[in-house]
């Protein structure tokens, strides 16, 4: 099934043409220039494109109230009084207080961590499984690759969302800690087909290269050969697609938590805060609000990054 | 041809006893005892116990054991008994009753992503590089990466309660007007691709041969984008709304659940709620299988509408 692209694919080739698809740079005819690497040449591109200063901040931002929330705020975010449900702002509560009296602010700040651990895992995972069955597949090829195609195409074929509220419904534990690993678990089992299939088809083409078949002769075995002198071409293009996969799963990590299936309190998630806010969103919206615009602004940030990436090294742009 | 329309039906069967049997096993499989879960808090006497055990063939243990049942399972939903919620109603007959809510929901977001993003794509491609098309690639990259959560509760605020431009919920038998606004909300992240693929294909085929020797004949640019470059641009942007109708049938989870429309979506929101794990089980098998109908449908039309493609 090598030979026919899902609609998936085709429209993966659609959206590889990014917001800042520009015609890259005009070429200098007839100034000698220094022969450049692709990751020069991708460097230099990125470094001139807002879009991706601006993702590449909101990321390090994320990041860091991640890691350090109390940089962000010096409330408490599970401080909750009742007497100041829907309050408005005041002392460090800059977006008030929501219907269980807790500050709004803090409670988003608190939230990115949940979002970026179950982020970075799954696509940590989703990266470490891609990266197995591609390999395989695309270094031996044969019956490894059939065998291995049809199973990404049946896990393709499988709705995320649906999956998710099926597996999810099994876990009847209220412990953070087993919440988030099955969370984690189910975003990688299901999402790691899109970077198998790069990794498979970066993989076939480096196969071929000259340096593979020089290796060869030199005595290396498949092992070395693999690890040494394939993996570095595919890890690039892998790399580019968890980025993107990556924001994917913090929206999936946060609609799995509206839905009451992912994560639950005590543990703080924009989604479950998302959910509150919305129930009471006549009464007070900056609840609703605050988390949203943190989540969406999450989310681009790290979709922007990878397509700006993406674009950078796509040659085929230039 | 045929044979790609046989090996794809192939693959499809081998996907839904694949996905079936994942969805079999997680739900029903493993748990205590089924029985006392299907009686809740009651107890169960020896004789409905006998009963129950005799009518699920639970006394068969084992691998065996298991397929058994699941078979029993695949066999009632290939007829479409779905059996009953926890609430006693047949599951078979709230789906009778959602579905023409949902399909016209689908149908207004297609009907959304068409007009806005096949225009505006088409216009973006003629005018690559130029302020439209940047803007639109900038703003369908906004909708893509804003997670539906996000969006569908906003737009509910915002026009629905701020500012009153539509009715905030929809209700029991929700007229058009109703279901505009969630609609919108649904069919922009379809919009967004559908908009971006038929600029991308636009954009190609305007540089294809066959075009050049339209104009070098003389026909205006008028006819030779709205015939010539149109119709063959297209071809993508079906395929991809295809697929979408089953997507959205199934992604109306959340859109459905927030506007209050009671559709499908908005049954299977409100199962997960009240863990009503039957109403779950039985919803998102029937959604597989739509979803996998819907990709077979399309992969067919795909072939069909593409003669440049071979699948040997």
């Amino acid at each position: 099934m090598s030979d026919f692209e899902t609609v998936a694919a085709s429209e993966n080739q659609a959206a590889r043409r990014g917001p800042s698809g520009e015609p890259g740079t005009p070429n200098q005819v007839g100034q000698p220039r220094k022969p450049r690497s692709l990751a020069g040449d991708a460097w230099r591109d990125l470094r001139r494109k807002p879009i991706f200063w601006i993702s590449l901040v909101l990321v390090v931002l994320v990041t860091a109230m991640a890691a350090v929330p109390g940089l962000f705020t010096s409330n408490d975010p599970a401080d909750c009084v009742l007497s100041r449900q829907h309050a408005a702002p005041s002392g460090g509560a800059i977006f008030g207080y929501d219907f269980q009296g807790c500050d709004t602010y803090a409670r988003a700040v608190y939230g990115a961590r949940a979002s970026l651990l179950v982020g970075a895992l799954s696509a940590l995972f989703t990266g470490l499984i891609a990266l197995v069955v591609g390999m395989l597949a695309g270094y031996f090829g044969g019956w490894v690759d059939a065998v291995l195609s049809r199973v990404v195409d049946i896990v393709l074929g499988i709705p995320l969302l649906l999956a998710a509220i099926v597996l999810l419904k099994r876990v009847a534990t209220d412990s953070a800690t087993v919440r988030l690993g099955s969370v984690i678990f189910v975003l990688a089992v299901l999402g790691w087909t899109t970077a198998a299939r790069v990794v498979r088809s970066s993989v076939i083409t480096a196969r071929e290269q000259d340096y593979v078949a020089a290796a060869r002769m030199l005595g290396a075995g498949n092992g070395r050969i693999m690890w040494r002198h394939i993996l570095p071409n595919a890890l690039a293009p892998a790399i580019v697609v968890l980025t993107i996969a990556l924001g994917s799963f913090i929206a999936a990590e946060a609609t799995l938590s509206f839905l009451g299936i992912g994560l639950r309190e005590p543990t703080i998630s924009w989604g479950i805060e998302i959910n509150n806010g919305r129930v009471h969103m006549r009464e007070s919206a900056t609840p609703l609000v605050v988390p949203s615009t943190f989540l969406a602004l999450t989310v681009l940030a790290f979709i922007m990054l990878g397509d700006a990436i993406r674009d950078a090294f796509d040659p085929k742009l230039r | 041809m045929f044979r790609f329309i046989v090996r794809r039906l192939l693959q499809m069967v081998l996907a839904f006893f694949g996905t079936t049997l994942i969805v079999y096993a997680l739900m029903f499989a493993g748990q205590g005892d089924p029985i006392q879960a299907l009686a809740g808090e009651r107890p169960v006497t020896a004789a409905q116990r006998a009963y129950l055990t005799e009518k699920y063939h639970l006394d068969a243990t084992g691998v065996g054991g298991f397929f058994y049942r699941y078979f029993d399972y695949i066999s009632n939903l290939l007829r479409g008994d779905l059996g009953e919620s926890l609430t006693g109603r047949s599951i078979g007959d709230i789906l009778a009753a959602a579905w023409p809510v949902t399909i016209r929901l689908a149908l207004i977001a297609i009907a959304v992503a068409v007009i806005f993003g096949v225009t505006a794509g088409v216009l973006a491609g003629i005018r690559r590089a130029s302020i439209f098309d940047n803007a639109t690639l900038l703003l369908t990259l906004l909708v893509l990466g804003i997670p539906t959560i996000v969006l569908a509760p906003l737009a509910q605020y915002f026009l629905g309660v701020k500012w009153q431009l539509f009715p905030p919920t929809a209700g029991a038998d929700p007229d058009f007007f109703a279901l505009l606004l969630p609609g919108i909300v649904l069919g922009s992240l379809s919009l967004a691709t559908a908009l971006r693929l038929t600029r991308t294909s636009v954009a190609e085929n305007l540089r294809a041969d066959y075009v050049r020797t339209a104009r070098s004949k003389g026909l205006p640019n008028r006819r030779v984008v709205s015939v010539h470059v149109l119709r063959n641009s297209l071809i993508p942007v079906i395929t991809f709304l295809g697929v979408e109708v089953g997507n959205l049938m199934s992604g109306a989870i959340i859109t459905e659940g927030v506007f209050n429309i009671p559709g499908v979506g908005f049954n299977l929101f409100r199962g997960i709620r009240t863990e009503d794990g039957p109403l779950v089980v039985g919803i998102v098998s029937v959604l597989v299988v739509v979803y996998l109908v819907s990709n077979l449908v399309v992969d067919i039309l795909y072939a069909v509408l593409d003669p440049r493609i071979r699948y040997e």
